[in-house]
């Protein structure tokens, strides 16, 4: 497997299948794991850390399952690959933009990832397309287990797995369910969705990370703390609230279309027709129209267009994947056309 | 035009610099003003190092944090000031070593300092050995950088025999 192979793939999070998959796009759990017998990254100098990958490489191998994973190096790969392996979240923004041997592991369905020497020596991650948190642990905890028989974890009995923070050790989990949510953001109940969950301990954030201006209305939905509950607590945690927030966004749907149906299907036809027919268009105008073309398909307002091939625009039209896909780096400026170009390609009203 | 945002008549054109270039929004004035100054309530977890600076503040006498900054762990070198500058650990051992002040801290992160989640289903290695290796691959690292090799080359294999040990008898009980 080639990194280039995966450009004109949309990867597990965006094939728009599953549970509840018109609202979650995926869920996804990360554990954080370290090798007992290595320092924390903080203290490791450019020869523990060369170490580490090699003895993960290593022992991996001697795994049936494990060893069909492809490795990447990330300290040698160009920059606009390490973006691009952002953009399709298989590694953090901090694995790219760090220093020093770092790898990722990935499977070929993309479900898997496992970063070696992230803040940790292993952060290992599994997504799965729509509302599968059952999926998405019974996949994870194999894998733990797996590698736990190769590698021997720093764990302590009364702490559980250590961590390089301390607010990440115990279960070292991160639970998250990334969700689309358009109708709350237009009906300007977002706000009030998000302070309800931290309350209740749960975080919200952007598909990439940043705060409530949240990139194409999509969210992640996940836990602050690790340490006391067990995973299957933390799980159900997230696995409770979220379909609360499912039925906030259908509730909003629906009153946007009994208030005025002509003025949202107005709203999402002159987004596909932006799409359609823009010759210049960033990135962030480009998921603010997705998302209503999304949100108009879902609604049955918009009808020769699949979830699946919204989904592919949503990453493809990023900036480091229209770069992969003409195969040549681009200005600014010069993706803000070709992002046009694509998008009039892919919407084309003669494809249907 | 009306309001990107909402369905208001929009007032208020901004034009913004992104990552990804210009960005041109057309919104009304709550959605400009809120566009503008965005909530400054973090939704963040809590710092790390805000929590603890916080919880040392109500229990340090300047005279006893200074003392406490100075302690370093003797596995991985890291001192409490360095810790609690950075908010990262330097070694498993250092939630032993500094136990004492993270024990309030993880109950005021966590509201709890107990796990109760999965463990390993092989034995860990014990503490000793474990702190053992972090520590001898430290001090072969200084005999190295000494020119050392004599040294280097009886610890490397004082760590090749644990790491032997551990490997022969992988399901044994720690
Ligand atoms: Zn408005
Ligand atoms: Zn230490």
């Amino acid at each position: 497997m080639h990194i280039d192979d995966l450009a004109s793939r949309s990867g597990e999070w965006l094939r728009g299948v599953g549970p509840q998959s018109d609202i979650v796009m995926s869920s996804r759990i990360r554990l954080a794991r370290n090798l007992a017998d290595f320092p924390f990254i903080r203290r490791c100098n450019d020869i523990d850390r060369a170490n580490i990958d090699s003895t993960v490489r290593e022992r991996l191998s001697k795994d049936e399952i494990l060893k069909d994973l492809t490795f990447i190096d990330v300290a040698t790969l160009a920059n606009l690959d390490r973006q691009f392996l952002v953009e399709r979240q298989l590694i953090s923004r901090e694995h790219a933009n760090s220093d020093g041997a770092r790898a990722v592991a990935i499977d070929g369905e993309e479900q898997c990832s496992l970063m070696v020497n992230e803040e940790d020596h292993l952060r290992i991650q599994v997504m799965k397309s729509g509302f599968d948190l059952d999926g998405a642990w019974d996949h994870i905890n194999d894998l733990d287990d797996r590698i736990e028989s190769q590698l021997t974890y720093a764990f302590h009995e009364k702490m559980g797995y250590l961590t390089a923070c301390p607010t990440n050790v115990g279960t070292g989990m991160r639970v998250s369910v990334l969700v689309h949510l358009p109708a709350l953001v237009i009906t300007n109940q977002i706000e009030r969705v998000f302070r309800s969950l931290q309350k209740i301990n749960l975080a919200v954030r952007g598909l990439y990370g940043e705060g409530t201006q949240a990139m194409g209305d999509f969210y992640q939905i996940s836990n602050q703390i690790t340490l006391g509950k067990s995973e299957k607590d933390l799980i159900n945690q997230v696995g409770e609230v979220v379909p609360v927030v499912i039925d906030y966004e259908r509730k909003a749907r629906k009153f946007l279309i009994e208030e005025d149906q002509n003025e949202l299907f107005d709203q999402v036809s002159r987004a596909y027709g932006m799409l359609q027919t823009a010759r210049r268009i960033s990135s962030e105008e480009t998921m603010y129209l997705l998302s209503r073309v999304r949100m108009g398909i879902n609604l049955g307002l918009i009808g020769d267009l699949q979830i699946p091939k919204i989904n592919e625009l949503f990453i493809q039209t990023q900036p480091a994947h229209l770069q992969k896909i003409r195969q040549a780096p681009l200005s600014t400026d010069e993706r803000n056309v070709e992002r046009a170009n694509f998008l009039h390609q892919h919407l084309k009203v003669s494809d249907n | 035009m009306k309001c990107q945002k909402c369905n208001k008549s929009a007032t208020f054109h901004i034009t913004d610099l992104t990552g990804d270039g210009v960005l041109a929004l057309h919104l009304c004035s709550d959605c400009a003003k809120h566009y503008l100054q965005p909530e400054t309530e973090s939704i963040e977890a809590p710092e790390i190092t805000g929590v603890l600076s916080q919880q040392l503040k109500l229990e340090q006498t300047a005279e006893d944090l200074q003392t406490l900054d100075a302690r370093e762990c003797p596995i991985c070198g890291i001192s409490f000031y360095e810790f609690r500058q950075a908010g990262r650990l330097g070694c498993p051992h250092d939630y032993v070593f500094f136990g004492d002040e993270l024990e309030p801290l993880l109950v005021s992160v966590h509201g709890s300092n107990e796990h109760t989640g999965k463990h390993p289903v092989r034995g860990a290695y014990d503490a000793q050995s474990q702190t053992e290796l972090i520590r001898l691959r430290s001090e072969m690292k200084q005999a190295v950088s000494r020119e050392d090799y004599e040294k280097a080359q009886s610890i490397r294999d004082q760590i090749r025999a644990i790491e032997g040990h551990r490997r022969q008898s992988p399901n044994e009980p720690s």
